[in-house]
């Protein structure tokens, strides 16, 4: 196991490479000019001297190549830079926001996964039944729905219309401290519509591998011997059926990094997938590239995760063998 | 969208199976054919303005005048969220058929030069796939804002890779037909074998990634929009819609933001539905596969 977490490790280096490479590709063949948005205004009443002046402090005058390199090493020693929008390095960003996005994260993701699995396996238990087609029908229907609106419409109902919870933020305007009972409150909407975007495809997938199980011999043997329906469903169908969802959990970062940044935007939750969109919003490379790669490294420990939980629970896979 | 387990062989005759499924092929059907009309036929047939302001009818409710209700400046929502759709789906049908062609390129390179080649480009394919799209989207279009090809060519850059992998994936088994081995020992040039025998073997595959491409290539441009990132408000789209209707939800009027997410629902839903219908009729075994 501990080769295996190495030889990952190793493997995604050459890929993080590649990426922050290419965003610095990207942001130097874009019109994007760096001196201008530091400037600001002033830069256009600014003789050209100043301009080059301001380039060559700035040190944009070099190839981005060269910046990259400087960016990386400084990147090493966990000096990212400074983010312009937010007005502190952008490794303080980092480490003030990261925990809430977490959070926001872990709660929408367990909920995700129970309320996915029970679902998947109350429509997988009747395929063709009443239960499986409103579930099915319903999962299809919340994947096409893009989670922003999901969210608005959330917010119209949960907060204006029922007014059982906050609209948006960590904690109430009036409050001073952040407290857990307040970010608890908070976090139940976010959360929820994070939960709702990722449960179809929990749901499709569960109820698609145990009513693979289901229709297996290992199954119709256990019936055979006449056990109750309950140990074949969860002791036999579900144990093999979520196999491979299992190992499909950690491939799901992407999309919950998509969600999160849709759904803090729409929540003014102080996470690091809204400090991306106001970085965007106001071309702030720093911020941007340090997320961008920071993304990556998630996704990427992700399939670490799904590769590791693979070789843990199937007894047939060998993590040595990996 | 009613399924029977892989395992039921015998089936009485005329089963709730085979009604719901040309139920279900003939509601996607309907669906997508009432959004084509209605994007194509609405806004040459309508002599309608939908930058009609009406301030004295501002965020009214839904009525036999306004189907969808005003906003809030008094458009009406029907009319807005039509020609939403009209430019969401053109931007989604452009960035997919240009993700496609990147991706068929990308993915025949790969499989017919073989080798090193396919190697690294491969393991490009890996780097650019393990940033998330909407991330790497949202970071092209901060640098490239603002307008309308910045955000097509985001889309495009962000969603060729699967395609890539498909038609690779589909070369590589073509390669080691014998059809090839004729060609070849023909005579013919690498260059002759991928273009004359290779490629049209991958089309069909690739025009399948493609229409399957459109309904996520026009999520990620209302998302875009949605952010304030994506197009500019004067070429409205479904996502910018959504944008400029929080400010009335939050004041309780629900209609501006959830007739254009619908518009957004709809055609996904008739795309997903019509690609289920033909897989299970090509390959009846997988049924109930995942589409979206």
């Amino acid at each position: 196991m501990g080769r295996l977490v190495a030889r990952r490790a190793l493997h995604a280096v050459p890929v993080l490479l590649v990426v922050t490479f290419g965003v610095f590709a990207v942001a130097a063949a874009s019109p994007f000019d760096p001196v201008k948005a530091y400037a600001g205004t002033a830069a256009l009443g600014a003789d050209q001297e100043t301009l080059d002046r301001l380039r060559e402090n700035l040190g944009v005058d070099r190839p981005f190549t060269a910046r990259w390199w400087d960016w990386l090493t400084g990147a090493v020693t966990g000096d990212l830079g400074h983010s312009a929008v937010m007005r502190q390095p952008v490794a303080e960003v980092i480490g003030e926001r990261l925990v809430w996005s977490t959070l926001l994260c872990a709660v929408a993701f367990t909920a995700a996964v129970l309320l996915g699995t029970l679902l998947g396996v109350l429509a997988a238990r009747r395929p063709g039944s009443p239960t499986d087609r409103t579930v099915t029908s319903l999962a299809y229907t919340l994947e096409a729905a893009p989670v922003f609106w999901i969210a608005l419409l959330a917010i119209w109902l949960f907060a204006l219309k029922l007014d059982v919870l906050p609209a948006g933020g960590l904690t109430d305007t009036a409050s001073e401290q952040v407290t857990a009972q307040q970010v608890l409150r908070h976090v139940l909407l976010p959360a929820g519509v994070l939960a709702v975007s990722q449960l179809p495809w929990f749901t499709l997938y569960v109820r698609q591998g145990v009513g693979d199980a289901l229709a297996e011999d290992p199954v119709r043997g256990a019936r055979a011997r006449g056990l109750a329906e309950r140990t074949v469903l969860l002791g036999h169908a579900l144990r093999s059926g979520l196999l491979p969802v299992l190992t499909l959990i950690g491939s799901r970062v992407p999309e919950l990094i998509t969600g999160a940044l849709l759904v803090e935007t729409v929540f003014s939750w102080p996470g690091i997938a809204a400090a991306t969109v106001t970085a965007a919003t106001a071309v702030d490379f720093p911020l941007l590239a340090a997320l961008t790669t920071l993304a990556t490294a998630a996704v990427l420990a992700g399939n670490l995760l799904a590769d590791l939980l693979y070789g843990l629970t199937d007894p047939r896979v060998k993590l040595s063998e990996m | 969208m009613a399924d029977t387990t892989a395992g039921a062989v015998w089936r009485p005759h005329g089963t709730a199976r085979r009604s719901t499924h040309t139920l279900r092929l003939r509601v996607s059907a309907a669906l997508m054919g009432v959004t084509v009309l209605a994007v194509l036929l609405v806004p040459p047939l309508a002599q309608l303005d939908q930058q009609a302001v009406d301030l004295a009818a501002k965020l009214q409710p839904p009525t036999w005048a306004h189907p969808f209700g005003t906003d809030d400046v008094g458009r009406d929502l029907l009319l807005r969220c039509v020609y939403g759709l009209r430019v969401s789906l053109l931007v989604g049908v452009v960035a997919a058929l240009t993700a496609t062609v990147i991706g068929t390129a990308v993915g025949a390179t790969a499989g017919a030069l073989g080798g090193r080649t396919d190697r690294a480009v491969m393991r490009l394919v890996d780097a650019v796939a393990s940033v998330p799209h909407l991330l790497l989207g949202v970071f092209i279009v901060a640098m490239f804002r603002p307008g309308v090809w910045p955000v097509v060519i985001s889309v495009a850059l962000t969603h060729w890779l699967s395609t890539a992998r498909i038609v690779r994936a589909e070369i590589l088994s073509l390669r080691s037909r014998p059809c090839i081995d004729a060609a070849v020992s023909g005579g013919a040039s690498r260059w002759r074998v991928a273009v004359r025998h290779l490629l049209p073997g991958v089309l069909p595959q690739a025009g399948l990634a493609a229409v399957l491409m459109v309904p996520h290539a026009m999520w990620h441009e209302s998302a875009l929009s949605f952010l304030g990132l994506g197009l500019p408000t004067h070429t409205a789209s479904l996502g910018t819609l959504i944008q400029t209707a929080r400010g009335s939800l939050l004041a309780g009027d629900w209609w501006p933001t959830l007739f254009p997410g619908l518009f957004l629902v709809v055609p996904t839903l008739a795309v997903a539905g019509l690609a289920g219908v033909w897989r299970e009729r090509i390959n009846p075994r997988r049924r109930s596969e995942l589409m979206l």
